[in-house]
């Protein structure tokens, strides 16, 4: 590794912990600016009752002071406060209960994703313009323009009322299944585009016509020369990928009543419970920045046009 | 017997937007230990010769028509079973651009031993040995350092070494050397040309030069085949195609490099521009672009034709000068019948 | 050379060819502009044309099928103030008629039939998916128009200033870049569909709906980024290209080499990442519509009908699965045509 590659390292970081701080900073005012507080709706309190809460929350002191003693307690100690809606329960226990089972969904999701992706792009790339070539590519566009709450919803009405094959609910092993599947086919679909466009910009390169002039099998080819080549750029959608599960697992686990952060977020949404809120936007942002930034550094490191200065 | 006999080669690229004609129709002989030289502008299809005898086209690319002979053996429609003993093993190739034409994410010693287990009985300890002992053969130093290198850790002159020991590794009778001096600077093409030159009396084998650049021709070459627009304008012997060429492309050539004695006149390039391979008008395709050009020359292809022992050329200006002094005679409608 | 000859040939054809002759030889293309050529290429690509039609088609329903279509997508046609709720107009499926209405049939009235049925609130579900169609089409078309509005200027700006408010602004675009989308969106509009309420009311704006105004700030604030990065590329290439001309001297013909060929690329790129944006407005409305971020009751996104949907799911599947084909045919469309639109005017930007 060069300098000019640290460099870029270092400035990478510098960057992904300016966003983590920009994300921080930006959820804490913007749920400032909410009229009214987590407490309204509620069956009415009295005026007393209402201070205690406000002054066991800190919610009281001015927002300046609040907003540093909470950067504090997240920065050093993890600490995103008490659930305002769930008595007793601190906001970073829920998330982590929630993880558990999100976090199977979706790393279960990202490998089928990226297994049947690579072979479906290389298998479109080599039998270029043929009809399992033409086939793939229409039946990618498709999955690729359909957004995940719609494919989950169909295939919930298909396979779980109509066919009666998998379970609707979530909290079961088969009936992670229709959520997984739903979940990796977006990023399936994508990836399958990319590795088939990436290995046919390989397979047109110089190098693998002088390995063909060499004598080397088509098979050879394939798998040597080529496949290591073809990967790379699939390496810098790591991190949209995890950002778009992320995402797409709020809208999954509702439609599959899936016991994961992903519902835990959306009502704490319509709860208004303030430090959930924060406490999930800024661990899952972080989460998707931290995995940009190993995309990012690792498609520098790995990629031979780089190791060209 | 001829090492490689190719006759009325075809070759076409079938694109969307219709068949380009590449090659259409070429024959040319090549003898063992000769230097062949292949001259012509980008687009005059040397390169799909090559491509073709190795075939390694491009996938839209095919052979329409002709044969190509190897010791006697016919490659076209052979298979590939047979053409991958070919390539690397009787035939190898080297290419203009050594800076793309080696994988980076293998190491030179990876490269060079795959040619060598690919094509010979070696185990890996004798192909490391073959492999040192080639880019000895090529003058690089330190060679056994260089077989866990990379190649983006080396300049484009020692690449294209590499390359040739890569192509030579497996002692072929035929190199093919597609302009492997066009993308290096010219003290390093000097240096890539000697070294071919030596290594083919050393090693005894048959060299295909494809270039567009005369000079090299004039340095390497035993025999010239001059082609434009996917045909043969002339060929024959270096010294025959440089003092006495007779086809009009080639005069046009050899007029426009400035030498010693030109110096401080004008230019003389070949006014016009390349022909479009997809719409190919009857007759000479150097006809526009011909000063001398006859109107037969717009309707009529005209036939490759002895000028001597050594040397021939498809061109009417040469029939035009038979007839005109008499060693040609032409027939009328019917037959032989005096002018 | 001493042969014998038997061509067809005579001593005619061995006079000099004229320069008529040898350029009639030589077959040139027809010229074209570059708009022209890109057009023709468009309609070459059948799945591309195929989807503008498609396209065209869906918008144009949006439009006129409310016009004359006898029931609106807000009444609940079992309620009429002062009367008992008449639950028989609820739950139709597709083509049934409700026991009041099946009377009015027997009375000799005419009675429009219900053509995806009703929904748990009695109202026409056509009607409301038609509708549902036009909220995503007008939001992803004027999403995407504020994008490029917002995107251009801030482009614009950077590329022609440079020095510092292009640094400024660029920090800006990596950092907004680099956040989590989506995440951003969820939390801007859940919090200003609710602050923005009380704001807006009374004014014109309130009839459009907090949440879609909301959605609207989101697109502003988040999205002009890659519009903004595209821009500035393209001036500061046209900047270059002034430079290079203006050393050559070649005065007022450099100005007419920038106008024939810069400027036209300049607009396609523009034009090609605004059409591939408006699907992607589209996906993103419909998302937070599903998650009840979208617009407001009554008005219906096919998103929120998509979400409705699912608590009926196992007796009335169609409910769901009409407004997800609406939106897969329209997203999928636009994005065939944006594709279509990008190989036909610009070949360098294929993936």
């Amino acid at each position: 590794m060069n300098a000019k590659t640290l460099g870029y390292i270092l400035k990478r970081i510098g960057l992904a912990v300016l966003t983590v701080w920009v994300v921080i900073t930006i959820t804490f005012f913007v749920m400032r600016a909410v009229p009214g507080g987590p407490f309204v709706g509620e069956k009415a309190i009295t005026a007393a009752a209402q201070a205690a809460l406000e002054a066991k929350y800190g919610l009281d002191k001015p927002p300046m002071e609040q907003y540093f003693t909470y950067l504090k307690d997240v920065v050093t100690k993890f600490d995103f406060g008490p659930s305002l809606k769930q008595r007793g329960r601190m906001v970073l226990d829920i998330i982590a209960d929630g993880m558990k089972t999100s976090a199977k969904l979706g790393v279960i999701a990202a490998a089928l994703a990226l297994v049947t992706g690579v072979v479906l792009g290389a298998v479109a790339a080599l039998r270029r313009n043929k009809l399992i070539d033409k086939v793939i590519m229409v039946i990618t566009t498709a999955f690729v323009s359909m957004p995940s709450f719609i494919m989950g919803s169909l295939l919930l009405v298909a396979f779980s009322i109509r066919l009666h094959l998998l379970p609707a609910n979530g909290a079961t092993p088969a009936g992670l299944v229709l959520p997984v599947i739903t979940l990796a086919l977006y990023p399936m679909a994508y990836i399958t585009r990319l590795t088939r466009s990436s290995m046919l910009d390989v397979l047109g390169q110089d190098y693998i016509r002088t390995a063909k002039a060499k004598g080397v099998s088509g098979k050879k080819i394939i798998f040597g020369h080529a496949l290591k080549n073809s990967l790379i750029p699939v390496i810098t959608y790591f991190g949209p990928m995890l950002a778009y599960i992320v995402t797409g697992s709020l809208v999954v686990e509702q439609i599959f009543a899936v016991p994961g952060i992903g519902r835990a977020f959306v009502s704490s949404i319509i709860n208004r419970d303030y430090p959930m809120i924060m406490g999930t936007t800024i661990v899952l942002a972080c989460l998707i920045v931290i995995m940009n930034l190993v995309s990012d550094i690792l498609y520098k490191v790995v990629d031979p046009r780089i190791n060209l200065e | 017997m001829p090492l490689l006999e190719v006759k009325d080669l075809r070759t076409s690229f079938f694109t969307p937007t219709g068949e380009v004609k590449a090659v259409n129709g070429i024959s040319f002989n090549l003898d063992r230990r000769k230097v062949l030289g292949i001259v012509g502008e980008s687009g005059s299809g040397k390169s799909v010769t090559a491509y073709s005898i190795m075939q390694i086209l491009a996938s839209t690319g095919k052979i329409v028509g002709g044969s190509i002979k190897l010791d006697g053996q016919e490659l076209v429609d052979a298979g590939e079973k047979v053409m991958k003993t070919v390539r690397g093993n009787r035939i190898s190739i080297i290419f203009q651009d050594p800076m793309t034409s080696l994988n980076p994410t293998y190491t030179i010693g990876h490269q060079l031993m795959e040619a060598i287990m690919l094509h010979t009985d070696r185990n890996k300890q004798q192909a490391y040995d073959r492999a040192v002992e080639m880019l000895r053969l090529v003058n690089i130093n330190e060679p056994e350092k260089r077989m866990k290198q990379y190649p983006f850790e080396h300049s484009g002159g020692m690449r294209q070494r590499i390359m040739i020991a890569m192509a030579l590794a497996c002692e072929p009778d035929i190199l093919i050397a597609d302009e492997p001096t066009t993308a290096l600077d010219v003290t390093i093409q000097a240096q890539i040309l000697e070294l071919m030159k030596s290594l083919q009396e050393e090693l005894g084998m048959a060299i295909i030069l494809i270039t567009h650049d005369l000079g090299v021709v004039a340095q390497m070459c035993d025999e010239v085949i001059v082609m434009y627009a996917g045909s043969i304008c002339e060929q024959g012997t270096a010294e025959e195609i440089f003092y006495r060429p007779r086809h009009e492309y080639t005069k046009g050539l050899m007029r426009s490099i400035p030498t010693a004695d030109t110096a401080g006149t004008k230019l003389h390039p070949i006014t016009g521009t390349p022909i479009d391979l997809l719409n190919m008008p009857e007759g000479c395709p150097f006809a526009p672009r011909c000063d001398n050009a006859m109107k037969i020359c717009l309707t009529q292809r005209c036939e490759r034709m002895q000028v001597n022992d050594e040397h021939q050329a498809a061109c009417w200006m040469n029939v035009k000068a038979g007839v005109e002094d008499g060693s040609i005679e032409i027939g009328g409608e019917d037959g032989d019948a005096d002018a | 050379m001493s042969k014998k000859f038997s061509l067809h040939v005579n001593m005619d054809s061995f006079l000099p060819a004229t320069e008529e002759e040898k350029a009639y030889m030589v077959q040139m293309r027809p010229s074209s502009t570059f708009f022209r050529d890109g057009v023709k290429r468009l309609l070459k690509n059948k799945v591309a044309t195929v989807s503008l039609i498609v396209i065209v088609a869906i918008t144009l329903a949006s439009i006129f099928v409310p016009m004359f279509w006898p029931y609106s997508y807000e009444s609940m046609l079992g309620v009429s103030p002062g009367k008992p709720v008449d639950a028989s107009y609820n739950n139709l499926r597709p083509f049934q008629y409700g026991a009041t209405e099946q009377a009015k049939l027997a009375a000799g009235e005419r009675v429009f039939p219900h053509v995806f049925g009703t929904d748990s609130s009695g109202r026409d579900y056509f009607i409301r998916i038609v509708y549902g169609t036009r909220i995503s089409l007008a939001v992803g078309f004027f999403a995407s128009i504020i994008v490029l509005i917002v995107g251009l200027t801030l482009g614009s700006i950077a590329g022609y200033f440079g020095g510092k408010v292009d640094m400024i602004i660029m920090r800006i675009v990596d950092i907004i870049y680099s956040l989590p989308d989506m995440l951003m969106v969820i939390l801007l509009a859940s919090v200003l569909k609710v602050s923005l309420g009380p704001v807006i009311e009374g004014t014109a704006l309130a009839r459009i709906g907090s949440n879609i105004i909301s959605l609207f700030i989101v697109f502003g604030v988040l999205y002009w980024v890659s519009m903004s990065r595209l821009i500035r590329g393209q001036i500061l290439s046209l900047r270059e290209q002034e430079y290079v001309l203006a050393a050559q001297a070649a005065g007022a013909r450099g100005g007419w080499i920038i106008r024939k060929h810069l400027l036209p690329n300049c607009i396609s790129v523009v034009i090609i990442s605004t059409a591939l944006q408006i699907p992607n407005a589209i996906f993103t409305e419909s998302f937070l519509s599903f998650l009840g971020l979208g617009v407001n009751a009554p008005m219906p996104s096919l998103g929120s009908l998509a979400s409705d949907a699912l608590n009926g799911l196992a007796s009335y599947p169609y409910r769901l699965v009409i407004p997800a084909v609406v939106i897969s045919l329209i997203v999928l469309s636009l994005n065939l045509f944006g594709d279509g639109l990008r190989d036909a005017f610009d070949p360098k930007l294929r993936t």
